[in-house]
C-alpha cells in the first residue's frame, strides 16, 4: 500500500507541475502542498477555532471570573467559583443524581441493547419489523419524543390509566423520589438503545460460525458459547458502545428540561442540568462556567480510564 | 490539471468560507444602519395573534412620523425561557432595543444597570402626562426616583369559575353571589372546589401556571393569611412563618384530604373547560373569547387576613446596551402615551391613574361587567400588591422550588418544609 501511495503522485507531478531542480521559485512543489493541504481543512479548521476551541478557552476563562451578565461586569475570582461548587448544598445531590443517571442508563442500556441484538441475530421471521420498531426511536426528534412521555408519564396520563385498567396504581411517575430518576432513565434508554442494538447486530453477524460450531462440537453449551466466544469477539463493540453512552449519559439536558427541570428536590438535577441553571437560569456565567470545566475533566478523564483499560477487556483490536 | 482545479477549488472554497465567517461576524443581526435608518427590536413573550396586530399598528404609526425609524419588530419568546433567552441575548451582544420585563426580574434589571432611566424621555414627551402614572403601579420599576421601565401591564389575579360545572356539581351559590353575601373565603372556595371533583369528571380549583414548580403562583393563596415569602425589605425571609405555615397547611389538606386541588404531576386546564375554578390574571381572560360554558370571575377569596389581593407587572424598559437608546426610548414614549395606553388597556391593564375607570375599562374589555372590572381591576390595583421579587431571583426561585418539592406529598411535615425553605433561601437573602 504505502509503495502506491509514493509513486502514483510521483509519477503525475513528473509530467506535470514539478519545477526544473535549482530553478529558484518561490511556490515550489512541497509549498503547493503545503498550502492546498491547509486549504482543505481550512474551513473544518475555522469552525474547530470558532466553535469549539475558542468556547473551550472562554468557559475555563469565566470560570476564574464571576460575571454579572446584566450589568456586564466582570471580575477575576480565583477558585471561588470552584470552591462554591465544593461547598454548594446542592452538590451532593447533583453528583448522586449525576451518577445514579450515568450507571442506570449505562447498564440498562448497554444490556437491553445485547439482549436485544442477540435475539434480532436468531433466523426467526419478523426480526426485520421488530430491528425497525426497536431503531425507529432513535431517528425521532428528541424534543418530540420526550414531550410525548411527558404525557404518558404524569400522574393522569396515559401510563397509570392503562395499569388503573389492570387494577394497579401507577407512581406518580415524575414526581416521585425516586421514580423520577427511573422514569428519565427509561425514556433516555428507549431512545437511543435501537443504535447500540444496530451496532452490536453488526458485530455479531460478525462473529465467524466456525468458531461457535467448533466450540458447540467440544460440548459448550449457548450460554457458555456466548461468554467464552460472542462476548470476546465483540468486546471492540461493547467498548465503543459504552464510552459513548457513558459520554451521552453526561451530556443528557433535554429530557431532564422537559420531564422534570432536576426536581423533585434535585432528585434528577444531573451536573449538565444544573451547569444551565446555574448559567442560564441564575445569571451566573462564572459559577456555571466552573461547573461545565469540572464537568468536562469528568467525561475526560472517564474516557481516558475506559481507553487505558480496554487493553484488559478488549478480546482483540484491528 | 486535475490536481491544479483541486486546488483552485478548494481555494475559492476556503476563501468563500472565510467571506462567510467575516459577514457573520460583522452583522449584529438587527440590520440597522446609522440613525438615519433605525431598526429597532423589542422582545415580547407574548405571541397573541391580536395582540401582536394591535402592536404593529402603533408601531406603523409610529413610523409615519419617524422617518428615520425604519422597522419596529416585536420578537417573541416564550414565557418559559424568556428571562433566560434575554439575558443570553445580552450576554452574546445582541441585546433587542426594548424589552419585557416580568415583575420577579425587575430589582436585578433595574438595579444592575442594564436599563436605561426613561424619566427625561417620558416627561418631556408632548402630552404625555407623566405625573398620571400610579405610583403603586411605578413602584418596583424606580431607582432613586427615576423610572427604568414603564409598568405597561398591571394585571390583578382573580378567581374565574365555570358556572355550568358549578350546577352540575350542585353548587349552591355560586363564588360572586357569595362576594355580595361577604362569604367569598378561601375555606368556602376550597368546599366548592372539593364539591366539583367529587360530584363531576372534571378538577375543582387549579392555581395556573403553579404545577408545583413556579410556587410564586401561590402568593394569591397564603396573602389571604397574611403571610410572604420574605420581608419587605427582602432580607428576612417568611416562610417559617406562623401565617405561612397555616395557609400552606390549608393548601396540602385542600390538595391531598379534600382532592379540591389537582395532585403533582395531574393538569388540568379551566379555560378548556377542566376545572371549576382557577386563580390566574385577568388578562388571561382573552382565552375565553370562543368559550364553550358559562363563566364569571371574582376577587381572591378572604383569608384570615382578610381579603388580600395579588397583581402580576410586567414593564417595557430600553435596554442601555442597545444601538438605538434614545430612538428606543422615544418609541417607547409613543407606545404608552395616554391614547396607546387605552388601546392596549384591552389587554393589559393600565397603569394611568385618569384610566382606572369602569367606564374607560369597558370599553376596552366588553367580556366583563362593570362590576366585575370594579372588583377585580380597579379594586384589585387600588388595593394589591405585586407578587414577591427580590434581587437574584432566579437563584432564590430554584432554592424554593427544591426546598418545596418534600411537600407534594401526602402526609408531608408541612412546617419542616417551610423551616427547610429558609435555610435553603437565607445565604441569598442575605446576599
Amino acid at each position: 500500500m504505502t509503495t502506491v501511495h509514493e509513486t502514483e503522485p510521483t509519477g503525475e507531478r513528473a509530467s506535470t507541475s514539478r519545477p526544473p531542480a535549482g530553478s529558484g521559485r518561490f511556490w515550489t512543489l512541497r509549498r503547493q502542498d503545503t498550502l492546498s493541504g491547509w486549504l482543505f481543512v481550512l474551513p473544518q479548521a475555522l469552525g474547530f477555532l470558532a466553535f469549539v476551541l475558542y468556547p473551550l478557552i472562554a468557559v475555563v476563562y469565566y470560570s476564574f471570573h464571576t460575571s454579572n451578565v446584566l450589568s456586564g461586569v466582570t471580575k477575576y475570582a480565583g477558585t471561588r467559583n470552584y470552591s462554591q461548587l465544593v461547598h454548594d448544598p446542592a452538590t451532593p445531590s447533583v453528583a448522586r443524581a449525576t451518577v445514579l443517571f450515568c450507571i442506570g442508563l449505562v447498564v440498562i442500556n448497554i444490556a437491553l441493547a445485547m439482549l436485544l441484538a442477540v435475539l434480532l441475530n436468531q433466523r426467526l421471521r419478523g426480526t426485520t419489523v421488530f430491528r425497525t420498531l426497536f431503531f425507529s426511536p432513535v431517528v425521532v426528534s428528541l424534543v418530540a419524543w420526550t414531550i410525548t412521555w411527558n404525557f404518558l408519564l404524569q400522574n393522569n396520563g396515559g401510563i397509570n390509566s392503562m395499569l388503573h385498567v389492570v387494577g394497579i396504581e401507577g407512581p406518580n411517575w415524575l414526581r416521585g423520589d425516586n421514580s423520577a430518576l427511573v422514569s428519565v432513565v427509561i425514556v433516555q434508554v428507549f431512545k437511543n438503545v435501537g443504535l447500540n442494538m444496530v451496532l452490536f447486530l453488526a458485530a455479531l453477524q460478525g462473529v465467524p460460525r466456525s468458531l461457535l460450531e467448533a466450540a458447540e462440537i467440544d460440548g459448550a453449551g449457548a450460554w457458555r458459547r456466548f461468554r467464552s466466544v460472542v462476548l470476546p469477539l465483540i468486546s471492540p463493540t461493547t467498548l465503543l458502545t459504552t464510552i459513548v453512552t457513558i459520554s451521552g449519559s453526561l451530556q443528557v439536558f433535554a429530557q431532564i428540561q422537559i420531564l422534570t427541570e432536576g426536581g423533585p428536590n434535585n432528585r434528577t438535577n444531573v451536573l449538565v442540568y444544573f451547569f444551565y441553571q446555574q448559567a442560564f437560569d441564575n445569571h451566573d456565567f462564572g459559577y456555571g462556567s466552573a461547573v461545565a470545566v469540572v464537568l468536562f475533566a469528568i467525561i475526560l478523564v472517564l474516557t481516558l480510564v475506559q481507553w487505558r483499560l480496554r487493553k484488559k477487556w478488549v478480546f482483540y483490536e484491528s | 490539471m486535475r490536481t491544479r482545479r483541486l486546488r483552485l477549488t478548494s481555494l475559492a472554497l476556503s476563501a468563500a468560507s472565510l467571506l462567510a465567517l467575516s459577514l457573520a461576524g460583522c452583522s449584529n443581526g438587527s440590520g440597522s444602519g446609522g440613525d438615519a435608518n433605525v431598526s429597532l427590536r423589542m422582545t415580547v413573550w407574548s405571541n397573541d395573534p391580536s395582540q401582536t396586530a394591535l402592536f404593529n399598528s402603533i408601531a406603523a404609526d409610529y413610523r409615519k412620523t419617524h422617518p428615520d425609524v425604519a422597522s419596529i419588530a416585536f420578537d417573541y419568546i416564550p414565557i418559559d425561557n424568556y428571562t433566560t433567552a434575554l439575558t443570553t441575548q445580552i450576554a452574546g451582544s445582541n441585546p433587542p432595543d426594548m424589552a419585557w420585563v416580568l415583575e420577579r426580574d425587575a430589582p436585578d434589571f433595574v438595579s444592575s444597570g442594564a436599563l436605561t432611566d426613561l424619566t427625561p424621555t417620558l416627561q418631556k414627551a408632548a402630552g404625555y402626562q407623566y405625573d398620571d402614572l400610579t405610583p403603586a403601579a411605578t413602584k418596583l420599576w424606580k431607582q432613586g426616583g427615576d423610572l427604568y421601565a414603564y409598568p405597561f401591564s398591571t394585571s390583578p389575579f382573580g378567581m374565574f369559575y365555570n358556572k355550568d360545572l358549578l350546577t352540575k356539581a350542585g353548587v349552591a351559590q355560586t363564588p360572586d353571589q357569595l362576594l355580595a353575601a361577604h362569604q367569598w373565603t378561601w375555606q368556602n372556595a376550597e368546599k366548592m372546589a372539593a364539591q366539583v371533583a367529587a360530584h363531576t369528571d372534571k378538577q375543582g380549583l387549579v392555581v395556573r401556571d403553579w404545577d408545583y414548580k413556579t410556587w410564586v403562583q401561590l402568593a394569591g393563596v397564603w396573602r389571604g393569611w397574611g403571610a410572604d415569602a420574605w420581608s419587605a425589605d427582602g432580607k428576612t425571609c417568611g416562610f417559617d412563618s406562623p401565617q405561612m405555615q397555616q395557609a400552606m397547611a390549608f393548601l396540602h389538606d385542600a390538595i391531598f384530604q379534600d382532592k379540591a386541588l389537582p395532585g403533582p404531576g395531574e393538569t388540568a386546564d379551566f379555560f378548556a373547560g377542566e376545572s371549576g375554578l382557577t386563580i390566574t390574571q385577568i388578562s388571561r381572560a382573552t382565552l375565553l373569547a370562543t368559550h364553550p360554558f358559562d363563566w364569571g370571575i371574582v376577587p381572591l377569596p378572604s383569608g384570615p387576613a382578610g381579603a388580600s389581593q395579588v397583581i402580576g407587572q410586567a414593564g417595557i424598559g430600553v435596554m442601555t446596551k442597545g444601538s438605538h437608546k434614545q430612538q428606543a426610548a422615544d418609541f417607547l414614549a409613543y407606545f404608552s402615551d395616554a391614547a396607546n395606553s387605552t388601546k392596549l388597556a384591552r389587554y393589559f391593564p393600565p397603569a394611568r391613574t385618569s384610566q382606572l375607570t369602569t367606564a374607560t375599562l369597558a370599553k376596552a374589555n366588553p367580556m366583563f361587567t362593570p362590576q366585575q372590572l370594579q372588583d377585580v381591576v380597579i379594586d384589585g390595583i387600588k388595593t394589591g400588591s405585586v407578587l414577591p421579587s427580590h434581587k437574584n431571583s432566579a437563584k432564590i426561585a430554584n432554592l424554593v422550588q427544591n426546598a418545596l418539592d418534600p411537600m407534594w406529598k401526602s402526609g408531608a411535615d408541612v412546617d419542616a418544609v417551610l423551616s427547610g425553605v429558609c435555610k435553603a433561601i437565607a445565604p441569598a437573602l442575605s446576599e
